[in-house]
């Protein structure tokens, strides 16, 4: 056997390994934290955390429960997001367009680009306070780039000739963008909304952790200063749920574009 | 000159004109909002020969650097291999992709807390950070590169009696190299992320330090070179893997830009 590449396993054999990974993986976990090896304030059993998670649905911790810390980190990155789709791929298709508006616009936004999306924390505090047009400022530097990157390619893919037959019949500028490119393209720009939206949820949770007074990020950061290892991770798990639902969410609408037959 | 170029540089230069005369002769934006472009020259010259946050700004970036290379060396190298096995054995995927796929979801910057109270704020916390951003790319990429190996390949392979080391060596890495690559890339960029993150939320030394303290010290003009520096040092370490890779990879047309 060089590589068992030929046999997919059985569902059963599959679930029966997947059973025992987690089983594993939670098993070393409780053993470490059950036999002292690592002290039990820095690192609580699953079971710890579960329970600590359950309550933090009902009672507070820094000033709220832990949905209500998630629904203003949620309220944030929705604004944010919306803006950075809401400018990013007009742009993108505009861009692809014209090429006047990509000579002018591509130096500059090449320079942007790396500029990681947290370094612009100070200066969303320096402009903003801690109202929310910090973490929004924030929040679109994470999602802007991929929105506007994946609709211009998307317009610079579309194929010639149905863009010379669009041409040729005399269809303007405007309704070349809207009904020839931005159709075509609709499979990329959703791809470049998922990378969006992981970028933004993720560049929130950074400023939270540096710059607010509400939100799962705010949370974290109490969490750690008072030695609250379970609070930390209950607060972990529930971003990673709420970013698994968004993505989760933004590949159904994947599915259901190429369903359309847009791609 | 291509048409690109010019057009671009024009840009550029209008821009910094721009710059210079809305802060400089018009006032229009407060000096305390944003920095003019004489601020950003002296904080460049403060920070580069008589220090800022407790070093001068090779030390910063040294640091930074340091820091990102050896996490990304971590990360890569338990990563890459971990994707080859998992691409490898069917088994080995099932037994860990449920915890992978568990633990994939958490942001690598939720980890900074975690990471604060395992590790404090020394250069160990960082590493393990980085580790978990650079990690996960390391290994979806190098798991898809094995899987997406044509069957053909391999089962020429077998038929050959390729012994096992030999077929890891000439067959499986070579076939797989350009996801690796691509998921590197990916580890890189998102290793810089992190660190940066990490040493805005608490570090001693390193470049999001020097930006953390600018922001204390309402200081827009070093504001400003943290971020310039963190913009030209993800970009130069980009073009750098890019070049690796284009030397590595020299069959692989490359097509797609960095």
């Amino acid at each position: 056997m060089i590589v068992d590449l030929s046999r997919p396993l059985t569902r059963i054999e599959a679930a029966a390994y997947g059973t025992v990974g987690v089983l594993l993986f939670l098993g070393i976990w409780s053993l470490l934290s059950l036999s002292g090896a690592a002290p039990r304030e820095f690192l609580p059993t699953p079971y710890q955390v579960a329970t600590r998670f359950g309550q933090l649905l009902s009672t507070q911790f820094a000033g709220a429960t832990l949905p209500q810390h998630l629904v203003s980190s949620i309220m944030r990155f929705a604004y944010g997001f919306l803006l950075g789709a809401a400018v990013g791929i007009p742009l993108g298709l505009l861009m692809g367009w014209f090429r006047v508006l990509d000579e002018i616009v591509s130096p500059v936004f090449d320079a942007f680009r790396f500029i990681a999306p947290i370094a612009w924390v100070p200066f969303a505090a320096l402009w903003f306070g801690t109202g929310i047009g910090g973490p929004i400022l924030i929040i679109f530097a994470g999602a802007f780039p991929p929105c506007l990157i994946n609709s211009y390619r998307g317009a610079r893919f579309v194929s010639r000739p149905l863009i010379e037959a669009a041409q040729m019949l005399g269809t303007r500028n405007l309704h070349i963008i809207l009904e020839v490119l931005l159709p075509a393209s609709t499979a990329s720009i959703v791809a470049g909304l998922r990378v969006s939206a992981g970028l933004g949820w993720q560049s929130l949770i950074g400023a939270e952790l540096i710059v607010a007074s509400t939100g799962v990020g705010f949370m974290m950061v109490q969490a750690q200063l008072n030695i609250a290892t379970a609070t930390v991770m209950s607060a972990m798990v529930a971003v990673g749920i709420v970013g698994f639902l968004i993505d989760a969410g933004l590949r159904w609408i994947e599915a259901a574009v190429r369903r359309r037959g847009f791609a | 000159m291509s048409r690109r170029f010019v057009v671009g540089l024009t840009t550029i230069i209008t821009l910094g004109a721009v710059w210079y005369l809305v802060m400089m002769p018009l006032g229009l934006v407060s000096p305390g909002r944003f920095p003019s472009p004489d601020d950003v020259w002296f904080s460049f010259r403060q920070v580069a020969f008589t220090g800022y946050a407790n070093g001068l700004l090779y030390q910063h970036a040294l640091q930074s650097l340091r820091l990102v290379v050896f996490g990304f060396f971590v990360a890569a190298g338990t990563g890459v291999p971990l994707g080859l096995l998992m691409g490898w054995s069917r088994r080995a995927e099932a037994l860990i992709n449920p915890v992978f796929l568990l633990i994939r979801p958490i942001p690598p910057l939720a980890w900074i807390p975690l990471a604060i109270l395992w590790l404090g704020i020394g250069d160990a916390a960082k590493v393990m950070v980085i580790w978990f951003a650079a990690f996960v790319p390391s290994v979806i990429n190098s798991f898809t590169g094995v899987r997406t190996i044509e069957p053909y390949v391999i089962e020429a392979a077998r038929m050959l009696g390729t012994p096992r080391y030999r077929f890891v060596a000439e067959v499986l890495i070579p076939a797989a190299a350009p996801l690796i690559f691509t998921g590197l890339r990916l580890s890189l960029q998102a290793s810089w992320t992190t660190l940066v993150a990490a040493e805005l939320v608490g570090a001693l030394y390193g470049l999001g330090r020097v930006l953390n303290v600018a922001q204390q010290d309402i200081y827009p003009g070093m504001i400003f070179i943290g971020m310039a520096c963190v913009a030209i040092f993800g970009w130069a370490m980009t073009r750098l893997l890019a070049e690796v890779e284009a030397r590595a990879l020299p069959w692989i047309q490359m097509a797609r830009a960095s």
